[in-house]
């Protein structure tokens, strides 16, 4: 990394307290204390945020595009897994 | 790669793009459109940045601490589009740096209008409600574009777009009702960004050789005519609400088609702005130029002191 770029870095903002950590983008510090503060200037002008992530992007790793079919394969043939499969008689309720 | 493959990648992401399936950044994408991203990306993130300027000029001097606000929170939103933008450049692979070098030194453009000086205080009310007008004109429809982290960025933006609209609507409002002096002001704002916000469009539909293969692609919805025309037809209106005169002597409704019809557009002057020949185009450059080799000590400081904090972590 040259002297000059600062890391990019991924931000993550829980919108409401019950809800999960959700991604908002992306933005560029030097550290993660100045991600943060960057983070919620950039991301939460209007409080949509009550708590905030940040991770260097190069610490995610994601599964390959190319590769989805095969990754996801396994769930697709797996219809049983689903409560729609299941014949249920007529007259019972509440299952 | 083999020829035949990349014919049937680019059959597949044609496909998807009619489907209205996104594309994300990691994505199989052709050169073309990945190309196309990053020049209208970015060139949109430029005029967000440099669309600070204009309005900047004013912040110090708002007639009153509502409206010094106010300005003061739209113009920090303009900052955060111009964020949200390069972001999006960057899931492309564009290096953020060379990007804004590219506007630095000319290379790349920024919309046309904010090459023009704001010289009263209505210049304020005019640009909110015409250039902010004009520029969701342009973005609401790319909320849709087919690629995901520039439409993601679009939806962001649009929210925080309607208040400048509304800002600039009541700042010319209220002249336009206060005394002949200031209803002249706001009329003299109009007349000097009426024609510079029409031509924010682009050329004519005719004179636009990328529109259709970004059509295509759903990169673009509408044509830039289309766009103009809705422009016309919503903002007419709202000026002679508020007393103000359109400077068009051509303008008129027309019966048959439902829409207004205006008068010429002078491209000459729109190519002259757009090659850098405006009356701010230098100003505006010198500024951004300046504005980043007097932070680049800022920069370097902070990144030695995050690795100074990371040593001592590590130690
Ligand atoms: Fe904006
Ligand atoms: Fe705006």
């Amino acid at each position: 990394m040259s002297n000059k770029e600062w890391p990019l870095w991924e931000v993550f903002i829980r919108s409401k307290q019950g809800l999960n950590h959700k991604h908002a983008g992306s933005l560029r510090a030097a550290d993660e204390i100045m991600a943060i503060e960057n983070a919620r200037d950039v991301y939460t002008r209007r409080s949509e945020g009550v708590s905030i992530w940040v991770v260097e992007s190069k610490n995610i790793f994601a599964s390959n595009p190319d590769e989805a079919d095969s990754l996801f394969e396994p769930a697709d043939s797996k219809i049983y897994r689903h409560p729609t499969f299941y014949e249920v008689p007529d007259g019972i309720e509440h299952m | 790669m083999k020829e035949e493959n990349i014919e049937e990648l680019e059959r597949q992401f044609q496909e998807k793009i009619d489907n209205d399936i996104k594309i994300e950044p990691r994505d199989w994408m052709p050169d073309n459109y990945r190309k196309t991203l990053i020049r209208q990306i970015s060139q949109h993130a430029h005029s967000e940045v440099v669309g600070m300027l204009p309005e900047g000029n004013w912040i110090t001097r708002a007639p009153n601490l509502r409206r010094k606000a106010v300005l003061l929170a739209k113009v920090q939103d303009e900052a955060g589009h111009g964020l949200y933008l390069y972001s999006a450049t960057e899931t492309l692979g564009a290096d953020r740096e060379d990007t804004i070098d590219d506007l630095h030194d000319g290379t790349a453009k920024y919309s046309s209008i904010f090459n023009y000086p704001t010289l009263t205080w209505a210049d304020m009310g005019a640009i909110g409600w015409l250039v902010d007008g004009a520029a969701i004109m342009n973005q609401v429809p790319l909320c849709r574009c087919s690629y995901g982290p520039y439409a993601r960025a679009m939806v962001r933006i649009c929210k925080e777009e309607s208040f400048h609209q509304r800002q600039g609507f009541e700042i010319m409002t209220t002249l336009a009702n206060g005394t002949p002096e200031q209803k002249a002001m706001a009329q003299d704002a109009l007349n000097r960004f009426w024609w510079p916000a029409l031509m924010m469009f682009g050329p004519n539909d005719a004179d636009s050789p990328h529109t259709a293969q970004s059509m295509k692609w759903k990169i673009k919805r509408h044509t830039n005519d289309e766009l103009r025309q809705q422009f016309v037809d919503v903002t007419v209106p709202q000026a002679e609400l508020i007393g103000l005169t359109v400077p068009d002597p051509d303008l008129k409704w027309n019966e048959e088609t439902g829409h207004y019809d205006f008068g010429p557009i002078n491209w000459d002057e729109f190519w002259a702005v757009v090659n850098g020949n405006g009356p701010c185009n230098k100003e505006r450059i010198d500024a951004r130029r300046k504005a980043k080799e007097d932070g680049e000590w800022v920069r370097e400081a902070a990144n030695a002191y995050a690795a100074k904090k990371r040593t001592k972590k590590a130690s």
